[in-house]
């Protein structure tokens, strides 16, 4: 019982430390954006500021929105909290890991993603629509490539979890795997492709014909509308997470060493904080591209993934 | 209600003769609709609750034989249930009680064939189907299985003053009857030169690798053909669409099983020992079909096209999974061979519920709004709330998310992809996660189509006026309705049970049962291999997903507000928007025409630019039916043509023939 007690407060812990964090790293983000871009950027809390302001709004629906509008942040924002408890972020000794290995979590953000579509489609706008037909094109192109970039490291430690993924590679002798190189040029991909930015979506353009994401939430405002900018915000961030889990795992808690968990967190910090600036650096250097090359872009990410599950699967390696 | 001294045969025998009374009952008064709507039909309803119970009991008791004395002197009907039978059973049980209610609310008016006549071809087809799963002679099954075919051909040609539905159930009997041809050499082959049709002589017999793979190629082609496996998939999308809506859910719900029921039967029962490569063929086989029908799924526009190539798709992946099962089977992997024989069999189970859930939707789409093309629906979820909430359900489910059903087959199957190293030939080895990809493909493009069909039938504004008097179901339908989706729910969230249930399949069938390993995780968890590998619980992730969402619900409106105002949609500021400005399906459907362009056949035509009155068009064609029915149908025309010329039409050069004939003959003899 009290390893139940302690499994799952070290999971609450967690889940509420990379919710509570996730608009600072977007800020984050923005933030070393601005500065690449000369400016001087709104600041590392504006993503707070913004949440706080849309929550106050009184939310304005269309008169023919019907439940299925309305219950779509919620569910978004549920499902990403839902991602944020199954990936390990600082220790591994989770009570909620076994519900859900590595397939079941890209089920998860499919399970979002549907709804965003749905509603997009709700209110019946020549941009919903449009969002929606987007955001499960590009979709249904980079769930395969994903599920690809997982089976990499799922052949090394033959175990889809990702709690025993990272035990498995945190805690063993250093060894550089060609394989996982290969895998995390193609999540980097899928990453970029998943959370909407360049160059195959780019989150600041209200552009009709380049937008995706945001023609997808174009309906809503106030608190739904941050209910969604917040759950894009934990999604990044778990995006992020996922990466650091797969590819850099060192410095997370075994067990449950409560006095670890502020170097966990630190290094938490430093190691979100690195992605975060090469994400800037990845879009500030690339150009958005035409929509109809992100099947390209997205099959292109399959093939390393493959690659680098065959290199695993033949050689190895 | 069941009696617990009945054995589980005789009831499903007693159920089959139930359901064959009712379907006579119905020639008493063929013309009262009410009669046949109000008493008959709720009446077959009892017949799928006892199968239930029977399956349920079934599928974990010692197989059972019975020798009924019907049939021919000396060749009596022999009949055993097994748990795989059990298995379809209860498939049958489950699809037959939601569609039989929603069928009580369904025929409402008289259309073509008498309601009295409707309802003897329906509980005659539910009756054959259930023999056919627990004959076990080839006599019986093939009696079974032509009666089947030919009611349901009745069925689907019920309204059959249009002359499009009698072509498409010409399509569907010619096809059905090339697959049973192949099935009956399949018989032949099996036998063995014995003579004695029986099952249980067949399984005696050990026949040589050729004379297997002949019987293993025969029984794919026969059975493919029922169940829609490419090349042979094309009688699909035209009979759905003609067919009354509950009998498009009762074919591809059940009988698209039945004919995977057959494949199973003959490969793993039947057949004694089989080879690595019929796995392979029955893997890529699949996968093609699987990646054929969601990409043709994508750009249909008629809601019941769009859900008989979604039929092929999920096809393709119980094949896919058939063949895996093979492949484990054949390289000696018991463990991971009973992984993917659960993950097919669960997914035989899930697309029973979800697909006929969605055939029923379409058919109360239709009966409220008279359309059937998808660019002339929309926005229905205000006016037809129950039937729009379940068909969000089975539109979730079949797009494999979780917590509903259609994740847990997808989940199980990845897991066996995914823990198939250590197969003895490296080709394979690289082959499955390719393979394995493949597969996920599919099914995110499945989660495609389904949002292209959920959301432009319901969600939007109403693309033509008429719409806004769409009325929502009665009772009788709803309740077929939710008692589906409550299936896609339930088997969603408690694999564990139902995982154990199948356990009694795949023990006889490839010498190994997964279950052992639910014991340390008990009903919660499910974890095939081992809990430390994978795990998945679909009741902690749902209770996740909505204590997430009530604790932010609650957490929103204590700290700030829930206040609201009804507006105008904001369009980005575009004043003048109406339905038309909506994706159409076709526009849903474009971006994978564009991408996939080089499967599909299609011909446009485009105005010119000094056009006064420009029309444009674009239709998509299936390229197999030019490149494989047009030349076989061509050929056969010429065959035909030739043996015509034989034919006069005199009596006098009939005559001659005859006595020409004879000559041979005399001559031969002496």
């Amino acid at each position: 019982m009290a390893e139940f007690v302690e499994s799952f407060l070290s999971q609450l812990a967690q889940t509420v430390l990379v919710v509570l964090l996730a608009p600072l790293m977007l800020g984050w983000v923005n933030q070393c954006r601005a500065w690449l871009q000369n400016r001087s950027g709104p600041g590392l809390l504006q993503p707070y500021r913004v949440l706080h302001k849309l929550f106050h709004k009184d939310a304005l629906l269309a008169h023919n929105a019907s439940v299925i509008f309305r219950a779509a942040p919620y569910i978004q924002f549920g499902c990403m909290v839902l991602a944020a408890s199954i990936v390990p972020v600082l220790g591994t000794n989770l009570a909620f890991s076994p519900a859900a290995d590595v397939i079941a979590l890209v089920g998860v953000f499919a399970l979002a993603r549907v709804f965003s579509s749905l509603a997009a489609m709700d209110v019946g706008t020549a941009f919903g629509s449009l969002g929606a037909r987007r955001e499960m094109l590009v979709a249904s192109l980079s769930e395969p490539a994903l599920l690809m970039v997982f089976f990499t490291p799922l052949l090394i430690v033959q175990s889809s979890s990702l709690s025993s993924i990272v035990d498995a590679l945190a805690h063993r002798d250093f060894a550089i795997y060609p394989s996982l190189a290969f895998a995390a040029v193609a999540f980097i991909m899928v990453l970029l492709a998943e959370n909407a930015r360049i160059p195959v979506d780019n989150p600041a353009t209200h552009l009709e014909l380049t937008m995706i994401h945001e023609a997808l939430i174009l309906e809503y405002s106030a608190r739904h509308l941050a209910l969604i900018e917040w759950a894009t915000a934990v999604k990044l961030t778990v995006y992020c997470a996922i990466g650091i889990a797969l590819f850099a795992p060192w410095g997370m808690v075994e067990g449950t060493n409560w006095l670890m968990f502020p170097a966990a967190a630190g290094a938490l910090v430093i190691k979100l904080a690195l992605a975060g600036t090469g994400l800037a650096v990845l879009e500030t250097v690339s150009a958005k591209m035409r929509i109809f090359r992100a099947p390209e872009f997205l099959g292109m990410a399959f093939l390393f993934a493959v690659l680098g599950m065959l290199i695993r699967q033949l050689l190895g390696a | 209600m069941l009696p617990a001294a009945v054995p589980p045969l005789e009831l499903i025998v007693g159920v089959v003769s139930y359901w064959m009374v009712i379907g006579l009952a119905g020639l008493l008064r063929p013309l009262s609709l009410y009669f046949v709507s109000r008493v008959l039909f709720p009446l077959g309803i009892l017949g799928g609750m006892v199968l239930i119970l029977a399956a349920l009991q079934g599928v974990a008791s010692q197989p059972a034989d019975l020798v009924l004395p019907l049939g021919l002197p000396d060749l009596p009907f022999h009949i055993r249930l097994d748990p795989l039978a059990a298995v379809f059973v209860g498939l049958l049980g489950i699809a037959a009680v939601g569609i039989s209610f929603f069928s009580a609310g369904y025929f409402r008016r008289v259309q073509g064939s008498p309601p009295g006549l409707l309802c003897l071809q329906y509980h005659l087809f539910l009756a054959a189907m259930t023999v056919v799963l627990l004959a076990d002679d080839a006599y019986l099954f093939m009696v079974a299985w032509e009666t089947m075919a030919i009611t349901s051909y009745f069925l689907v040609t019920s309204n059959h003053k249009v002359p499009e539905i009698r072509s498409a159930g010409f399509l569907y009997l010619l096809i059905a009857h090339v697959g049973a041809i192949a099935i009956l050499l399949c018989f032949g082959v099996l036998q063995g030169g014995q003579g004695n049709y029986t099952f249980a002589a067949m399984r005696q017999i050990e026949l040589s690798a050729f004379w297997g793979s002949a019987a293993f190629a025969l029984a794919l082609f026969g059975f493919g053909a029922k169940a829609g496996l490419l090349p042979l998939h094309v009688w699909l999308p035209e009979a759905h669409p003609a067919a009354p809506s509950p009998i498009s859910a009762l074919m591809s719900g059940v009988m698209l099983k039945t004919a995977i029921y057959g494949i199973l039967r003959v490969t793993f029962d039947l057949l004694q020992v089989q080879l690595w490569w019929w796995g392979v063929l029955a893997l890529v086989l699949g996968l093609l079909t699987a990646l054929f029908g969601v990409m043709f799924a994508a750009v249909q526009t008629d809601m019941k096209r769009l859900l008989a190539y979604s039929s092929i798709e999920n096809i393709g992946v119980i094949v896919a999974g058939i063949g895996l099962t093979i492949i484990f089977h054949v390289y000696q992997q018991p463990h991971l061979a009973a992984l993917s024989l659960v993950a097919t069999l669960y997914h035989c189970l899930n697309h029973a519920c979800f697909k006929s859930l969605l055939f029923m939707v379409t058919g109360s789409v239709l009966h409220s709004t008279h359309q059937r093309s998808l660019g002339k629906l929309g926005g229905l979820i205000r006016n037809m709330p129950w039937v729009a909430m379940t068909a969000l359900i089975g539109s979730l489910a079949i797009a494999g998310l979780p917590p509903l059903n259609g994740f847990v087959s997808e989940w199980l199957l990845l897991q066996a992809f995914l823990f198939s190293p250590g197969i003895a030939n490296p080709y394979l080895n690289m082959l499955v996660p390719v393979a394995a990809a493949a597969l996920v493909l599919a099914a995110a493009l499945s989660a495609y189509v389904m949002v292209k069909f959920y959301g432009v039938i319901f969600l939007g504004q109403y693309r033509e006026p008429s719409l806004a008097e769409a009325r929502d179901e009665g009772p009788w339908a709803r309740a077929g309705l939710v008692w589906l989706s409550a299936w896609c729910v339930l088997l969603g969230i408690l694999p564990a049970t139902v995982i154990r249930l199948l356990d009694n399949v795949t023990q006889p069938l490839v010498d190994f049962a997964i279950g052992s390993n639910l014991e340390r995780t008990g009903w919660l968890l499910i974890a095939p291999i081992s809990p430390e590998r994978s795990s998945y619980g679909p009741l902690l992730f749902l209770l996740g997903i909505t204590g997430t969402v009530l604790l932010t619900y609650f957490l929103v409106r204590r700290f700030y507000h829930g206040r609201e105002r009804r507006v105008a949609a904001w369009d980005c500021g575009f004043p003048a928007q109406n339905a038309r400005m909506q994706d159409t399906a076709e526009g849903f459907g474009q971006p994978i025409k564009q991408i996939f362009e080089p499967f599909f056949r299609i011909r446009r035509q485009m105005p010119g630019p000094f056009d006064a009155r420009p029309t444009y068009s674009a239709t998509t064609e299936d390229r197999l039916w030019y490149w494989l029915y047009l030349p076989v149908a061509r050929l056969n025309e010429r065959l035909a043509a030739w043996i015509g010329i034989l034919q006069h039409g005199r009596i006098y050069l009939y005559l001659l023939y005859s006595f020409v004939t004879l000559l041979g003959l005399l001559m031969f003899m002496l």
